[in-house]
């Protein structure tokens, strides 16, 4: 029974997987011949100056959208477990986002973040009429702010799951005990909550290694090469360039960075079998 | 001790959550309220101010370009990925948990976890030449096959948790009444995981919906665009149409949401235990 579901992984996941380190050491143009080509395309990623770059932004993105989401995330979660209706309207509504492509939320926040004829012209507000997307840093600031944006409500669910699961005998003992709402989130929610944060973060951090439609709508990378983080290097390079070969470079050392991250996290909820199932 | 609780309001929570819910709204509004402007109102109106003047031009124009085959290339890709996934994720969630101490399940198990730390879309490359050397190249297929092996690794994980479930006497008393192991698959573990199925289902079939990569990479004919890459050519043939583009925003969101409010309590709950436990 299990033999269709590993059939079709196999073929689509785990020979690609491989497939991308042979074909790092190949030279392909995407349509012609395949040629072997020894370590040239390693050296040549290795020592040119994107790759420090992208590498850069990369992280730049994953960790500051992390530091975003998930305080933000453990806040609304633990605010949404209570039982109260309007707690369970705001869950819904927070789902929207979730709804939307990428693509259709680039387009929209590019619309609005226009400098002439977006929502500050518009309000004739001067703090938003900035060339939002036209600077380094700015643009960079978008793409964290839209990534929260769209994924902030799916880590609260998780999170509100999580906390459904404390006992509430923790929080009667605490309160016995004149622990305040405070010292009783940082004291018990928290630390009970190791486990989801773990699965939160992993897939945070993973999944920040494929944002790729959004960036690629919303600047393709730019302005200049501010917001061209890995999977966008690994697609300009393969299939803008038709430079396969140093493509499949840049997607090998990012299948390693979500496999080494993973990992780390992984370490760091403690690895018994018996927690990784319970973070799943 | 639930009215002290009540008493003692969580305010910093509650004021977070509707900051939140504002900024989640405000550009949601605007996408609506801009698609039924024109375009000079468009430009001079206050841009949260409703149109002074609505027009369904936009949604017009939209919908007498080619969305309609968009609209079912996307249907096609969705339900031809999620009907074969979930069914399959289910079998080997199913053998995974009844055939637990088995070397090889656990070592399959193993395989499917490892698919979720991994980045699969990093693997696009390999994929494109599979593609290529199936003959699929351009095709709706190229886009189901790898779609359907990217949602097993989550899906065969959050129907484990659910199989898992089952109380083992259901099964020994089925057993002992002679089903097979294919009878109380279907009879016994299908119907009391249906909730789980149906948040698979959705979940998945919401990453295909919005997929972008995969029909970027793996087709390249108008005719087999799928809708979020329509959106995104359509962004660029009527740039300075602002409010048509909204308007193919909505057209594109429309069915999911319409999906959404129908499903969301299974959903939602769905969510909620699938991923915490």
């Amino acid at each position: 029974m299990v033999l269709p579901a590993l059939l079709l992984f196999v073929v689509f996941g785990v020979v690609p997987l491989v497939g991308v380190l042979v074909l790092s050491f190949t030279q392909w143009d995407g349509l012609g011949a395949i040629h072997a080509a020894g370590l040239s395309n390693w050296k040549s990623v290795l020592t040119d100056s994107q790759l420090p770059h992208s590498i850069l932004v990369t992280f730049e993105i994953m960790i500051l959208s992390w530091a975003v989401q998930t305080p933000m995330s453990l806040l609304l979660g633990t605010f949404l477990a209570g039982r109260q209706r309007y707690r369970a309207f705001l869950a819904v509504l927070y789902f929207i986002p979730l709804l939307l492509s990428s693509a259709a939320i680039a387009i929209t926040y590019k619309a609005l973040l226009d400098p002439n004829f977006g929502l500050g012209a518009g309000l004739k507000i001067g703090f938003l009429t900035q060339d939002w997307l036209g600077q380094s840093n700015l643009a960079i600031g978008v793409v964290i702010f839209i990534v929260s944006w769209q994924f902030i409500p799916f880590h609260s669910l998780i999170y509100q799951g999580g906390v459904r699961q404390i006992p509430t005998t923790l929080y009667e003992a605490a309160s016995i005990d004149g622990a305040g709402r405070v010292r009783q989130f940082f004291s018990i929610t928290v630390p009970q909550l190791k486990y989801t944060i773990i699965t939160s973060s992993t897939l945070m951090v993973v999944g920040s290694l494929t944002f790729f439609d959004l960036i690629f709508v919303l600047t393709a990378g730019g302005p200049g090469d501010a917001t061209r983080v890995l999977a966008l290097d690994m697609y300009k390079r393969g299939f803008m360039s038709n430079q396969m070969g140093p493509a499949s470079v840049i997607a090998a050392l990012i299948v390693l960075l979500g496999l080494a991250l993973a990992l780390l996290l992984r370490r760091l909820g403690g690895s018994t079998t018996a927690s990784q199932q319970e973070g799943a | 001790m639930r009215v002290r609780k009540l008493l003692q309001l969580n305010w910093f929570g509650g004021l977070a959550g509707w900051a939140w819910l504002a900024i989640v709204l405000i550009p949601l509004y605007w996408i609506v309220v801009t698609s039924f402007k024109d375009q000079s109102a468009y430009f001079t109106q206050n841009p949260f101010a409703l149109p002074s003047a609505p027009t369904a031009n936009n949604y017009q124009l939209v919908i007498q370009s080619d969305f309609p085959r968009y609209f079912l290339n996307s249907v096609i890709v969705t339900a031809g990925t999620i009907i074969p996934a979930v069914a399959i994720s289910f079998m080997a969630a199913y053998a995974i948990i009844r055939g637990a101490g088995s070397r090889f399940l656990a070592g399959v198990n193993g395989l499917f976890l490892m698919g979720l730390a991994i980045p699969l879309q990093a693997t696009i490359i390999p994929v494109y030449l599979l593609i290529i050397k199936m003959r699929l190249y351009d095709s709706l297929l190229a886009l189901i096959l790898p779609s359907i092996a990217f949602s097993i690794p989550l899906s065969v994980l959050v129907l484990a948790n659910f199989i898992r479930d089952v109380p083992k006497e259901l099964f020994e008393s089925m057993r002992v009444d002679g089903a097979t192991e294919w009878g109380m698959m279907r009879k016994l573990a299908l119907p009391l995981t249906r909730p789980a199925l149906v948040t698979v289902s959705i979940y998945n079939g919401l990453g295909v919906w919005n997929g972008f990569l995969l029909p970027l990479i793996l087709t390249q004919s108008p005719d087999k665009r799928t809708l979020p890459l329509a959106l995104w050519t359509f962004q660029g043939q009527y740039s300075v149409n602002v409010p048509a583009v909204l308007a193919s925003v909505v057209l594109t969101t429309l069915p999911i949401v319409i999906l959404y409010a129908v499903s969301r309590r299974q959903l939602l709950s769905g969510l909620t235990a699938g991923f915490s436990r």
